[in-house]
């Protein structure tokens, strides 16, 4: 599904990425853990191409995004984000801002996009918050709404940018039943984050970054249970 | 003061209002031309490349940067010859007008597009719309209605700034404000009563800014 190779990227003169080689499948779920700074964000933002690299291959569904005959608003239809602080358009209601994807770029009616969010909602526990504007949900209801959003545009993969890191406590946990669902239903999933419970119970495979390579990579019961590396085990033991 | 002669401004009411009416005239052409001008350069302001911006931040810096007194003279006597022999001082009036709001506009324009969280544009981007799209449907319906103020501001500067037009001898409000005074070398009656009707012009334009931000923000 998504075929990295020896991708490279710098901010002005710092490397944040030094060579990354992946293969994520089909209905996989990707957990990327790793300390701040290790360029886990920088190397999922690079998956759709929010981000430019600057050296190596990306290709995501036969489609390989430096060619220039890529269209990359092709690719991104296929690719679902969810950001940490969520990106809510504060201007529509939660349905407008689940409906406008699909109408605008897939030419949906407004009834097919209607009917197809309101089954999200559902879907994420927010059918009663349809009509209302996203400055008056919780951080939780707000990242269910965003979820619901990429969603709707029926993609192939999903990344997820730290889904929980700005939400209170209480409020991870509703977050994560979501995207368990979401992995048990098959979705292919790329998950960057610190819930190190939500890595070791839905993850099929974790990257440890770390200085912008990937460390080590394996099984969950690999990673966490069996660390090899020296500074996969000392970044387990400062956050487990 | 002791004195105030209402009858020699009955008298000069019919000048006045032809003044107030291009007055009204100039201030709306300024503002229509002035914002189309200025969104263009504000939007040449935001491209990447520097050469291409360039020119658009010089525009921006002389304009901003001279009074406008003066840009009207140099439009006026300098640069409108080159294309009439007579030239019209509404038509230059209107221009330097034009010319100049567009410089402020077009930074409004800027600020408040810029001031849209950037997470903005990657969420939309992320959902496969293209950069029209996000604009349109996601960043200006939020930069507009933050422009909103700043716009309203810019355009009663605009109205008080057309009485600057006398100068060039365009009948505007202020031109015929001058002409009472060297008539009856009066100074309250002509003054007070072109400065009311500016009060005028500006609180009503401020009023009807002001209902049209209510609405953006229910």
């Amino acid at each position: 599904m998504i075929q990295v190779t020896n991708l490279k990227k710098s901010f002005g003169s710092l490397q944040v990425l030094k060579g990354i080689d992946v293969h994520i499948h089909e209905k996989e779920v990707v957990v990327v853990i790793g300390p701040s700074g290790s360029g886990k964000s920088t190397f999922l933002r690079c998956l759709n191409l929010l981000e430019d690299f600057d050296e190596g291959d990306i290709v995501v569904d036969g489609f390989h995004l430096k060619d220039p005959k890529t269209d990359l608003n092709k690719v991104r239809e296929e690719v679902g984000m969810v950001f940490q602080r969520f990106n809510l358009f504060p201007h529509m209601t939660v349905l407008n801002n689940i409906t406008l994807a699909p109408m605008k770029v897939r030419k949906w009616s407004k009834e097919k996009a209607t009917e197809k969010a309101m089954q999200l909602l559902a879907k994420v526990g927010l059918q009663d918050k349809a009509h209302v504007y996203p400055d008056s949900l919780s951080g939780g209801q707000a990242q269910r709404v965003a979820i619901a959003r990429a969603l709707a545009m029926e993609p192939k993969v999903m990344l997820f940018d730290e889904p929980t890191s700005a939400l209170d406590p209480e409020m991870v946990g509703e977050v994560l039943a979501v995207m368990k669902q979401l992995a048990k239903e098959g979705m292919t999933m790329v998950v960057v984050t610190h819930e190190m419970g939500f890595a070791r119970e839905v993850g099929d495979r974790v990257l440890f970054m770390d200085g912008g390579v990937i460390v080590e990579e394996g099984t969950p019961q690999q990673i966490f249970d069996a660390p090899q590396h020296e500074r996969t085990k000392s970044f387990l033991s400062k956050v487990l | 003061m002791m004195d105030f002669r209402f009858n020699i401004i009955v008298e000069y009411a019919p000048f006045f209002l032809k003044g107030v009416l291009w007055t009204i005239g100039l201030s709306l052409v300024g503002i229509f031309f002035g914002t189309i001008l200025g969104l263009a350069i504000g939007l040449g302001k935001m491209v990447q490349n520097r050469l291409i911006r360039l020119p658009f931040d010089w525009y921006v810096h002389f304009f901003r940067g001279t009074p406008l007194f003066v840009q009207i003279l140099l439009i006026h006597f300098g640069v409108m010859p080159i294309f009439t022999a007579q030239p019209n001082p509404l038509v230059s009036g209107a221009i330097s007008l034009s010319l100049n709001a567009a410089a402020y506009i077009a930074e409004i324009f800027r600020a408040g597009i810029q001031s849209i969280d950037r997470g903005q544009m990657e969420a939309a981007r992320s959902l496969g719309m293209t950069h029209v799209q996000a604009m349109r449907y996601i960043i200006l319906p939020q930069a507009i209605k933050r422009m909103i103020p700043p716009l309203g501001n810019e355009f009663i500067v605009l109205i008080k700034d057309s009485s600057l037009a006398a100068i060039i001898a365009a009948p505007e409000l202020m031109y015929w404000g001058r002409a009472m005074q060297g008539q009856y070398y009066r100074v309250w009656e002509p003054y007070l009563t072109v400065a009311l009707i500016y009060l005028v012009l500006t609180l009503s334009l401020s009023k009807l800014l002001h209902r049209l931000e209510r609405r953006y923000d229910a």
